[in-house]
This record gives C-alpha cells, structure tokens and sequence, in this order.
C-alpha cells in the first residue's frame, strides 16, 4: 500500500516510515501542508496520515481542502491532543478515522483496514500463495471459489507467513507480532492460532510446517 | 458549591427601621394629639369658670355701707354645659365669708384685679379646677377687696379627654399600619432593582460567561463592575487551563510517540530473544506511562469539565454505538467482539457530549482490556424504570474487591498487576456519573465470571 505520512515531528516521521516500510509499504512523508499538497498533486494514495498540529497550519484546514476537492483518499488523523477535547470535530470535518499519539502499529493497522475496507478499495492488497489468496483489506483467504472470512489474529498470522514463504518465523517472533506488548502471554498460546490458520488452509495446497525447535514455515504442497 | 450563609436582610433590616420609625412617629402623634386635646378642653373649662366668676362680680352691689350679692342664675348655670359637674363657689370680702362653700380653700396664688388666678387641687373627694377673680368694691368711700372664687369638678373634662385620648390612640394605631405597610412596600421596591439583577446572575448557565449587562442602580455600578472584572478573569483563567491541559497532553504524548514508534522499530530488527523480551518489557513501560499521562490529562479535562458542566441534548444510542465503532479495531487485535444493542427509540439525556463520550468509552476500553482473548463484551442501553448502559465481559472480574473503593483515584483491583492501567478509568466514568446526577453502579457478572459496569440514569 501506498501512504502518505504528514508529520512535523522528523524522530517520529521517521520511525514511522521505517515501521510502515517493514510491512512492505511504500511511504512518502511530508512534513509541512505544502509539500503534502505537492506529493498529492503528482501522486496518488491509498491513505494519508496527517498529524493536526503542522508548523505551517492546522491540519483541520487540510482536511476541509481535501473534502472540497472530493477527493476520495482516505485520512487517519493522529493526534496528541487530549482525549476529552477537540477531537469531534475532526470525523465532522472529513477525517475518517483518528488515533491518538503514542499509538500501537498493530492497532494503527487494523485502523487503515478498516477505513479501507469501508472505501471498498484497495484491491491491490492481496498476495498470492499457491492457490490461496489472503486478502488483508477484507480480511478473507480466498481458496479456489471458496472465500474465509478471517479472524484478527489469524489474519495477521497469515500476512506474516504469505510475506515470506518458506522462511521460519520462531514461537517467539510470533508472539510479539501477534499479541499486544501490554498483556503478558504465553509463548504456547501461538500453537492455538497457528492450529486455526492450518485448518483454514487445509483446502489448499498451502501448508503450514513445524521446523522442530525451530518454529514454522509456510510451503506449499507438491 | 455551598450557599452563602446569609447575615441579616436588607428588605428586613430596612423594613424594621421603617416600622420602628412609624412606630414612634404615631406614639407621637398620640402624644400630641392628646395633651393638645387636653389643653383646649381645660382651656375651654377655665374660659366658663372666669366668665362665670366675672358674672358673680358683676352682680356685687353696694348697699348701705355693706357689700351684697345677688347670686346671677346665669352664673352657675353657664358651668352646666359641662355635665354631671359639681359647682363649688365661695365670695371672701377682707378676709370674710359673704356666700358660698366657707370650706372652699383660697387659691395658690391671690388674683389682683388685672389678673385672674387658676388652681387644680382635690376637694371633697373630686378633683377641681378652681378660679379666682378680685374686685375692690367701694362700701362708703371705704375700698374693700372681694375675691370671687368659683370651683368645678373635672368629670366630664375628663370624659373628653378619655373621648379624645381613644380617637387619638385609634388616629395613630391607623398611622403606624398605615406607615407599616408603606415602609414594607418601599423595602420591598428598593429592593427590586437587587432582585433584577440577582435574578440576572442566577438565571444564567453555568458557561455562560458573557459579562452582566442587567438595569443597574447607581449604588450597585462599583460591585457588577467588580463583578464582570472577575468573570472575565475566570473566563480567561478557566480558557488558559483548557488550553494548558490540551497543550500538556501534545508536549507528553509526542516523544511518547516518537520513542514508543522506534522502540516497536527495535523490536522487530532484534534477534535474540532477549533482547526482544527487554524491548517487549520497554514498550510496556512506555504504555503505562503514555496512559496514566493520558488518564491523568483526561481526568484533569473531565474535572474542569463538571465544573461547568454544558447543557446539550445527547443522543446516548449515538455515543454508544459510536463508541463501540471506535474501539472494535482496538478490540479485534485480540479477537474480542463488542456486540452493540441500542433500542431504536432512546431518550436523551441533557449533559457534556464529550463528557459522556469519555465515561462510556473509560467502560468499554476497560472491559475490553480485562477480555480475554476470543471473548465478546456486551454494551447495552436499556430503557425501563431508568436508562441504563450497562457493559458486560467475561474477564477475570473484580476478585473480590470492594467496588466502592474501585472508584477512587488511582484504585485499582487486586488481580490485575500484569494489565496496563492507570486506575483512573473508573474514577473518570463515576466522576461524569455524578455531574449528570447518574450512578456508576459495579457489580460482578451474572454467570459468576467477568465484570459488569453501568451506568444508570435516573428517567426524567
């Protein structure tokens, strides 16, 4: 997916984009009203992140001249403004969705998919293993003719096998992709949900395999 | 907010001094009238008693060498016009008795021929108003002093006089209610302008921070002068705590930001697993201090907030429903479902939309983060006997702590210490509860497992 990043901050702008990168995104960033509006001008996005606070105007006015111009890009707005305060008016003004500063990307993530799946776009974002097609944006594993409606957890543990087939991804790895930095887990707890997605797959030539003391891979059957 | 205990009343205060005022002004008037009323009566009696005593001395005759009297008819019966009243009289010549009562005392003061003399003294068992006139009559070329003394009782003077005492007693009883009720008419007008402009100051909403332009009487000009000065210094100091808390909540939350974005970035480049594990436990820490900052902003904006609580219509449905919305992504990443259920036609309620907007979702997040994993958290609103907004999980529940307690600052329950929190989540809902005269009501689920929290406002 295609982002534009709106953000004055260039420590957070960058780690950012490095994050977002990491999940096989293609970032531009602008950090002022004005070079948003040029990167806008020349390319298109499936999302724009926009920061509200900017050096060089309120990112609200954006937001206003962006609806004006029905263009149908689709806007997170991140904000470090207080819970309790301005942030009504933000959905009012165009934005579809808003996440407050310090954010987690896993919830940042699923922000964009839904917003996304709610513009009904975005149909690039699908991957293809074998016959199996993972479809982030509607959350569903095409098998043949046969859709799956996927489940959060077993969505997010399918991208990370279908970004790279073959490579071993250990319990631990895992763990941390899948579950939030705020709960304590067990690591064991990964075998349930790698059991959910093997089911899912089962139609499929698409497998699952343990790699012992190592962790799992995704291959598909020959 | 407490009253003011009052001190006294201006309306009463004023009205007192007034009455007292009418009060001794009619015990004057009674006074007055009454010693006026009397005098004129005494007046009139020693007027009839000189005449009479004149008439006596007119009728004194030389006869012979001796002096003689032909008692006048007129005389006496010119002191009848006053009733019931004894007539006493007695004629001295040098010394001597000529007619009349020879027991009658002579006057205090001898009259001479220019002057007449008065005196009041009791006589047989009355008290009389005595006269006394002098003559020198010449009895053969001899000059003889003749003292004519013609005494009344007072009965019927004093009837008058209680007659006019009753009719001066009545005259100023009329005054003072009269005055009384003038005096309680003029407090209360005096007081009108007052009135207005409390009427003003207590009629308006409790943001309204507009300064008072109400009728102002001149004496009360320095005080709603003071008075708008310190509303527009509240306005601007109430509008500088805003906008610190705002600017507060963006100066913490950006570098939270920024670490809490490259420690995630770390994180996933880091190989060995313990590594990992020290970032994993790094992160979490930025966590718990991003949401007690955050909390502790949030209750700050709440507290303010209650202060001077605003007055819209709100669409609870609307609130929970979008709420609900805006957490489900939060509540997917864990594979808890939020199921939603609003009744199509709830009532509204008057309070802070934002205010609201941040009790429910506090409940929601709350319930969400004590979920486990694949588990569902039911948001209600009912509406039956009051309006309730209830939400149920199926976590750990409270353990056993008392509910009360969990709504203070900072409490949070016994089993909870591997959960990021703030314990100021329940604290913010019951805070919001409270300014809109709603409970926040804890209790553990039905099934023995999980929590359920709500919210319940009374019908109106």
């Amino acid at each position: 997916m295609r982002f534009l990043l709106i953000e004055d901050n260039e420590s957070l702008a960058g780690a950012v984009v490095e994050r977002l990168q990491m999940d096989g995104h293609v970032v531009d960033h602008a950090d002022t009203l004005d070079a948003a509006q040029a990167c806008i001008a020349v390319a298109d996005y499936d999302l724009i992140l926009l920061d509200i606070m900017l050096p060089d105007g309120d990112g609200r006015t954006f937001l206003a001249s962006h609806r004006k111009a029905e263009k149908q890009t689709p806007v997170i707005v991140t904000t470090a403004r207080s819970e309790v305060s301005d942030r009504v008016g933000l959905l009012d003004l165009g934005a579809d969705d808003y996440i407050t500063k310090p954010f987690d990307f896993s919830e940042l993530e699923a922000r964009c998919r839904a917003v996304l799946r709610r513009h009904g776009g975005a149909a690039a974002n699908r991957v293809v293993f074998a016959d199996a097609v993972l479809d982030s944006t509607a959350g569903e594993l095409r098998i043949g003719e046969v859709g799956q409606t996927l489940r959060n957890r077993e969505l997010r543990l399918l991208e990370v096998f279908f970004a790279s087939p073959g490579q071993v991804f250990s319990k631990s790895y895992l763990m941390d992709r899948l579950f939030s930095f705020s709960s304590d887990v067990n690591e064991n707890a990964i075998e349930v949900y790698v059991g959910r997605i093997r089911k899912r797959l089962e139609p499929s030539s698409a497998r699952i395999e343990t790699v012992r003391g190592l962790g799992y891979r995704l291959v598909a059957l020959t | 907010m407490t009253a003011q205990r009052a001190s006294g009343s201006i309306r009463r205060r004023l009205f007192l001094q007034l009455a007292l005022i009418a009060a001794l002004l009619s015990v004057g008037l009674f006074l007055v009238t009454r010693s006026l009323a009397a005098s004129a009566v005494e007046a009139m009696q020693d007027g009839i008693l000189a005449a009479s005593a004149t008439s006596i001395a007119d009728a004194l005759r030389s006869e012979d060498g001796a002096i003689t009297l032909d008692l006048p008819y007129s005389a006496l019966s010119m002191l009848g016009t006053i009733n019931q009243d004894r007539v006493f009289y007695r004629v001295v010549v040098d010394g001597e008795t000529l007619t009349g009562y020879e027991d009658l005392p002579p006057p205090d003061e001898t009259p001479t021929i220019s002057r007449n003399s008065f005196s009041t003294f009791a006589y047989r068992d009355d008290e009389v108003r005595m006269v006394s006139v002098a003559r020198v009559v010449s009895t053969g070329g001899v000059p003889s002093t003749v003292q004519i003394s013609v005494a009344q009782t007072r009965l019927g003077l004093s009837a008058i006089s209680q007659r006019i005492s009753g009719v001066a007693t009545a005259a100023g009883l009329g005054f003072f209610l009269v005055a009384t009720a003038l005096s309680l008419w003029a407090a209360r007008s005096a007081l009108r302008p007052l009135e207005r402009m409390t009427e003003a100051v207590t009629r308006r909403g409790p943001g309204d921070l507009r300064p008072l332009q109400a009728e102002t009487p001149a004496e009360l000009v320095p005080f709603v002068d003071a008075l708008n000065s310190f509303i527009s210094r509240l306005g601007a100091s109430l509008q500088r705590s805003e906008d610190l808390i705002a600017e507060a909540a963006h100066r913490v939350r950006t570098p939270l930001a920024t670490v809490r974005a490259k420690a995630e970035v770390t994180h996933r480049k880091l190989q060995k697993p313990e590594h990992r594990l020290t970032m994993r436990e790094m992160i979490r820490a930025i966590d718990e201090s991003s949401r007690s900052a955050g909390q502790l902003l949030d209750h700050a904006m709440v507290s303010f907030r209650t202060d001077s609580l605003s007055e819209d219509t709100v669409d609870l449905a609307e609130i929970v429903q979008e709420t609900c919305a805006r957490l489900e992504p939060a509540a997917g990443l864990k594979d808890v479902e939020i199921r939603c259920q609003t009744p199509a036609d709830a009532p509204t309620v008057r309070g802070d939309w934002l205010l609201l907007q941040s009790a429910i979702r506090n409940i929601v997040d709350n319930a969400v983060k004590y979920s486990p994993d694949d588990s569902v958290v039911d948001v209600r609103l009912e509406v039956g006997a009051n309006i309730r907004i209830s939400v149920t999980d199926l976590g750990r529940g409270f353990g056993g702590a008392d509910l009360e307690a969990l709504k203070a600052r900072f409490a949070r329950g016994g089993n909870v210490s591997d959960i990021v929190g703030s314990g100021l989540g329940l604290t913010i809902a019951d805070e919001v509860a409270r300014a809109h005269g709603a409970r926040l009501e804890l209790e553990p689920n039905k099934n023995g497992e999980g929590a359920c929290v709500s919210i319940v406002f009374p019908l109106s």
